[in-house]
């Protein structure tokens, strides 16, 4: 199977002296599409083939450098105003993603493109925390009631707190998969071993392990996978950073295995050496082996499709049915049987005819 | 280099049909695929002076086509979509070639962020512009035309692109588009005044494009220095008057008024204020257009004396 142009690049930004123009137009289009350029232009900074990247590449680069460089300003002071907010109840808050990566400092944060800020809380304080986020001018805001109730009832998460001025968005999760998934997590054992954020007293992180299984299981349970290879490339540069670290790569299997996450997690190394040549050892492969899914071919040409940028220049006679059954799998996941059966039937009927046209 | 002008028709339309038709425009590339005629219209009667640009690279893939399936027998509409993405909703079919307008500046401004990007008109002479930052309904569009029609070079009508490096402005020359009374103000003012096909009941009324002056689309890669910030305000029985303006109060409008001057951050600032120093500011308001012009017209050449 042909990898996308900019899954090779990222992979090995070397081969960019090799690319003609045509190529780069490609490249430019399938980045941004995939939300990848501002993290290939912080990936070819510096690069011997910096030099040879043509005059009408390199507007695009800088834009989106800009762009990013900027964001990750916004985030810094966005998650300045949430601990502030959150100070006065003494609960531990948890970093999650793109907020983690940025204030851990971490290469996975390198060009990083935000649309909020996620963090977790204990379920037991989400009542406090929604309040104390309210007075500083966060509000929930779900469709409608249906929706209100998914959220509340079955969800992870509640409805995404938008703030009433600057329209930044916070993501409150209590644990990192839905109530009525297959596979349960547990919150506490995440959060006995998360880490302090660096002189922000109250503000954690996940350990490295548990940052790598979250964003696996993040990615392979996202029935709609939109920046599914900005996702797997998260993961590519949380894996080689983490990875130089011997213990790692023992703790991660055993660590998956205790979150009931190992076939997320067998699958983030699988598509991440697919498509970004991730250096992962073979002993992580040994430790999986009771993870692989039944009908891995199967499930290799549903990813190798869906994880690729959605640009036309990726897309096959068969991406409709690889997204479909991305979308069945991971609401199957997501809720049992007769449940996702009302749930869809609801979003298809109802939900539908009530969205403004 | 080859001009829209030598292309004949079929090799256009096939070429918007296939694989696009590049052209350029100011420090932009775009490739252009569209199966709607009045675009091909738009296109030959507009843009006849502006470069092919036949290259693998282009910066923006941009499409205007009908709504595929039963909508486009029933309904007529046009979908703008950049490289497939569609940033807006469908619109009737005779305001394609607007909507192609439209889809190419949102291209711009929504994604050249290495340069600062304010939303007004800007026009020179004698190597200095003429920055017209005012809300819809000022007269700015009309007092831009007035004036690409009286010999000063038009940069944009909706667009100033400052490069934060060098303080310049680039230009972005196309076509100047003309809202409700103005279109006839313009087309009385002017003989050489060549409008284009009015689109009816658009979000902004009747819309139709002053077509851009040979000289301007030629001179579109050469930058120029900012000159002036004037905030043109239209008023029934005005006496044409400057009135000087502080340069504080605009920086803050300019600030607020501009596409992604909180994306920019400190550059934009820096950008901002910058430009701002290097600019005499002032209000303006106006009833008759060529009082306006012979007011530009000494601002350019006091300007001219003194430096």
């Amino acid at each position: 199977m042909n990898l996308p142009l900019t899954s090779e690049v990222l992979s090995n930004p070397d081969v960019v002296v090799q690319l003609k123009l045509a190529d780069w137009d490609l490249l430019v289009r399938q980045a941004r599409r995939a939300g990848l350029l501002a993290r290939l232009a912080e990936t070819l900074v510096g690069l011997e083939g910096e030099a040879d990247i043509p005059q009408a590449v390199r507007w695009h680069l800088k834009a989106e450098q800009v762009l990013s460089d900027r964001q990750k300003i916004a985030v810094r002071w966005e998650v300045g105003q949430i601990r502030e907010a959150l100070a006065g109840l003494n609960i531990p808050v948890i970093l999650l993603k793109g907020a983690a990566y940025v204030m851990a400092e971490l290469p996975a944060s390198r060009g990083r493109m935000f649309s909020d800020v996620d963090i977790m809380v204990p379920f037991e304080s989400i009542n406090q925390a929604e309040a104390a986020l309210m007075l500083a001018g966060w509000h929930a805001q779900s469709g409608d009631a249906y929706d209100e109730r998914y959220y509340r009832q079955w969800m992870h998460e509640i409805p995404p707190m938008v703030h009433l001025k600057r329209g930044s968005v916070v993501d409150m999760h209590h644990a990192i998969l839905p109530r009525t998934a297959r596979y349960h997590p547990d919150p506490v054992k995440l959060r006995g071993e998360a880490v302090p954020v660096k002189g922000e007293p109250g503000l954690f992180v996940l350990q490295p392990v548990d940052m790598v299984l979250h964003a696996a299981c993040h990615l392979f349970h996202d029935g709609e996978l939109p920046h599914g290879l900005r996702d797997l490339s998260d993961l590519d540069l949380l894996l080689r950073y983490f990875g130089r670290d011997g213990n790692f790569w023992d703790m991660l299997p055993r660590r998956a295995l205790e979150l009931e996450l190992a076939r997320p997690l067998f699958y983030a190394l699988r598509y991440a050496r697919h498509f970004l040549k991730t250096p992962v050892p073979a002993t992580v492969d040994a430790d999986l082996v009771s993870a692989e899914p039944p009908l891995l071919k199967l499930m290799d040409a549903v990813f190798h499709r869906v994880l690729g940028p959605d640009h036309d220049s990726c897309r096959d006679l068969l991406m409709r049915p690889a997204r479909l059954a991305a979308y069945v799998r991971a609401h199957w996941l997501r809720m049992p049987p007769l449940m996702l059966a009302r749930h869809l039937l609801h979003k298809a009927l109802i939900s539908r005819r009530e969205a403004p046209t | 280099m080859l001009r829209l002008v030598e292309v004949d028709r079929q090799d256009l339309e096939s070429r918007l049909e296939g694989r696009g038709l590049g052209i350029r425009t100011g420090p932009f590339t775009v490739r252009v695929q569209s199966d709607i005629p009045s675009v091909a219209d738009g296109l030959v009667f507009h843009y006849g002076q502006f470069e092919l640009w036949e290259s693998d690279f282009h910066d923006f893939h941009v499409s205007v086509g009908r709504s595929q399936g039963i909508r486009r027998w029933v309904s007529r509409q046009a979908n703008f979509a950049f490289d497939g993405f569609r940033p807006f909703l469908p619109l009737p079919v005779d305001q394609a070639f607007p909507m192609l307008e439209w889809g190419m500046n949102w291209c711009v401004s929504t994604h050249a962020n290495h340069l600062l990007i304010i939303h007004a008109a800007v026009v020179e002479r004698n190597g200095f512009v003429a920055i017209l930052p005012a809300p819809p309904g000022s007269g700015k569009s009309t007092l831009c035309a007035g004036l690409v029609l009286s010999g000063w070079r038009l940069l944009s009508d909706e667009l100033t692109l400052i490069d934060p490096d060098t303080g310049l402005i680039y230009p972005l020359a196309r076509p100047v588009s003309l809202k409700n009374q103005s279109i006839s103000v313009i087309a009385e003012f002017s003989g050489e005044a060549r409008i284009g096909v009015a689109a009816h009941d658009t979000a902004k009324g009747m819309v139709a494009h002053l077509r851009p002056p040979a000289d301007s689309v030629w001179r579109q890669r050469e930058p120029a220095s900012p000159g002036w910030i004037i905030f043109p305000k239209w008023q029934k029985d005005a006496e044409a008057m400057l009135t000087p303006r502080s340069q504080a109060q605009t920086f803050i409008y300019l600030a607020q008024n501009a596409f992604n001057y909180s994306q920019l951050g400190e550059r934009g600032f820096l950008a901002g204020t910058e430009l701002v120093r290097q600019c005499r500011c002032y209000d303006f308001t106006y009833h008759a257009l060529p009082d306006a012009v012979h007011i530009f017209n000494s601002l350019a050449d006091e300007k001219k004396a003194t430096t």
